[in-house]
């Protein structure tokens, strides 16, 4: 069950930070150590970090949803093994992300409580429809190798536990990606319908992908200090853009076209996309995505409709112990 | 539907191994039913683990299904292109997941026979079928381990989860004598050592059974009526719902590749 042997942190006060531990834990940090959990630390990175990483492992969990969608429709069983192991990673991801979340010092039912109640975030991402198969490969090719843009920097983040579980991710979010391409292929060598369900997905996947990358540069509101203490590497705009650079070749490859007409390469090589619509933003982070509510409803409802499994889980082992202090006794 | 079923030539191996690829595919895909809705994380992750050694049984059994038959048939053809009728699974597989006592019980009145039965099979003088066994009897042993720790545990946890699982038994128990039942077109294999006689493993089945059910403090039925109908296509209704989604994108695109 969820552990609950790192709680005792939780209460403590931090207040007594002094300026000379603060200044040596920036030195630390400056120096490209690791911080590791028994270290000191400044109660708001502890704070930024439980936030990031139980965001981030909220977002693995809630990502099985688009992806469960098709499991039993995929179209062949190769592809049906492939994807149920896909969102069967992507489940393992969240229980690392949960216990390096816990590291920190909360509880994964406490950090899955604040989800279920809307109170912290996931990636916006998972707010959108799977509505054909196409979408499957879309998600693996474009979401994926976004989350592979944004987590590769995270493997050298300050914070230990972190940095390590982004390792083993990443590896396998390369692989997601690269299958998800191979879907896209697949249906781009296919029948003109085919075709035209993959250019459907990237068209409706396209913008919502390049605002996985976060507000702008200029708005970005947790940036300064993540970047100080080496947990974020790259701004948002500098993420966003290498992914357009790495995608743009990709769609030429498949023969789609992303649905931006006004995008250009300069003479740097870079390509220039026109502006996001941050309002589409802002609306599906404040709950107005076509999916929110199902989302969260679905997590309710396995939650709810498990609480009588983890309580039983609970009750019988329970009952295990006065048995085993029992003979003990005798 | 838009796209027609395929004719499949029943001789007794080919049979044989459609069945047991049928099992492995319908009991895989409910399971992958529950991928992102289970009690807790560590359960998806066990529940897809266990649909995903079936879809691997059923995948090399519908191969060698298409090789002994030689029509051109293949996996996907057989997975996809068939429609109830021409489906041979146990009907305990393809009962709906209900909830997650119905699905544990569901595993481990399979896989406590599956597990006999393919340690018996890898004696066959089939050497595919052999092959096969050997592997799917590993995978059959953990299911065995999972489930059964958890009719345990919810048997003998709370008094709603005794409840459930009691219940579980009693619903599902009735589709168990058909695992053990053979019929002529299996018998000729089983003379010839190709299949084994699946009836001498029901005592040590129940033996297992009873053991476990004893520890979770729960009853097996006294009702002795088993129902019967999957091996030759008399399924339940629930098994044209669960066709209609998992065949829902060959059907509509005709001839198309994935």
């Amino acid at each position: 069950m969820y552990t609950q042997a790192l709680n005792s942190s939780d209460g403590e006060e931090r207040h007594i930070e002094d300026a000379e531990r603060a200044a040596q834990f920036q030195a630390r940090i400056d120096a490209e150590e690791r911080i590791e959990p028994n270290d000191w630390m400044p109660a708001a990175y502890r704070k930024t970090l439980t936030r990031q990483i139980s965001q981030h492992a909220h977002s693995e969990i809630v990502g099985m949803l688009p992806e469960g969608n098709w499991i039993t429709r995929a179209p062949s069983l190769r592809r049906k093994a492939a994807l149920l192991a896909k969102v069967q990673d992507e489940c393992g991801h969240g229980l690392y992300l949960y216990a390096a979340a816990e590291t920190l010092g909360s509880s994964r039912e406490e950090l899955v409580d604040l989800m279920l109640a809307g109170k912290a975030k996931y990636s916006s991402i998972f707010n959108y429809p799977t509505l054909t198969w196409a979408d499957i490969g879309t998600i693996g090719w474009l979401v994926d190798g976004a989350a592979i843009m944004n987590q590769i920097p995270l493997c050298r983040c300050s914070y230990g536990p972190y940095a390590r579980a982004m390792i083993r991710v990443c590896k396998e979010e390369s692989f997601h990606q690269r299958q998800g391409f191979e879907i896209m292929l697949t249906l781009c060598r296919g029948t003109d319908e085919q075709k035209a369900m993959a250019q459907d997905a990237l068209n409706r996947w396209w913008w919502p992908v390049l605002m996985m990358f976060g507000p702008p540069d200029q708005v970005s509101q947790h940036s300064d200090t993540s970047t100080k203490w080496k947990i974020k590497r790259f701004s948002n705009d500098e993420l966003r853009q290498k992914f357009v650079d790495a995608t743009v070749p990709q769609a030429q490859f498949l023969g789609l076209s992303i649905p931006d007409p006004g995008m250009k390469q300069n003479e740097a090589g870079n390509w220039e996309y026109s502006a996001i619509d941050w309002e589409e933003f802002k609306q599906v982070l404040a709950g107005n995505g076509p999916c929110n509510r199902d989302r969260l409803a679905a997590r309710r409802k396995a939650h709810d409709d498990g609480a009588w499994v983890r309580e039983a889980a609970v009750a019988y082992a329970e009952k295990r112990r006065q048995r085993s202090t029992l003979q003990a006794a005798e | 539907m838009t796209v027609a079923n395929i004719s499949v030539s029943e001789t007794p191996l080919v049979l044989y191994t459609l069945r047991r690829a049928d099992d492995a595919l319908i009991l895989g895909h409910r399971l992958s039913e529950w991928c992102g809705h289970a009690p807790m994380l560590e359960e998806d992750m066990a529940l897809a683990n266990m649909g995903l050694d079936l879809l691997g049984q059923a995948r090399e059994l519908y191969s060698y299904a298409a090789k002994v038959e030689g029509r051109g048939n293949d996996e996907d053809k057989f997975a996809y292109l068939r429609d109830v009728r021409q489906y041979r699974n146990l009907l305990l597989l393809e009962q709906p997941n209900g909830d997650f006592a119905r699905t544990m019980v569901r595993q481990f009145f399979y896989a406590s026979f599956a597990d006999l039965y393919w340690r018996a099979m890898m004696r066959s003088t089939d050497a595919t079928l052999a092959a096969i066994a050997a592997k799917s009897e590993k995978e059959s042993a953990y299911h065995v381990r999972h489930s059964s720790e958890w009719i345990v545990r919810l048997g003998d946890g709370t008094e709603e989860s005794h409840r459930r699982a009691q219940s579980a038994i009693d619903e599902l128990w009735a589709f168990t004598g058909e695992m053990f039942s053979v019929d002529d077109s299996e018998r000729a294999l089983i003379d010839a050592g190709i299949a084994i006689d699946p009836a001498p493993l029901r005592s040590q089945w129940l033996k297992t059974i009873t053991g476990v059910a004893d520890e979770a403090t729960l009853a097996l039925p006294t009702n002795d009526w088993m129902q019967q109908g999957g091996r030759s296509g008399r399924h339940s209704e629930h098994l044209g719902h669960l066709l209609s989604e998992l065949q829902s994108m060959p059907r509509t695109f005709p001839g198309a590749t994935w």
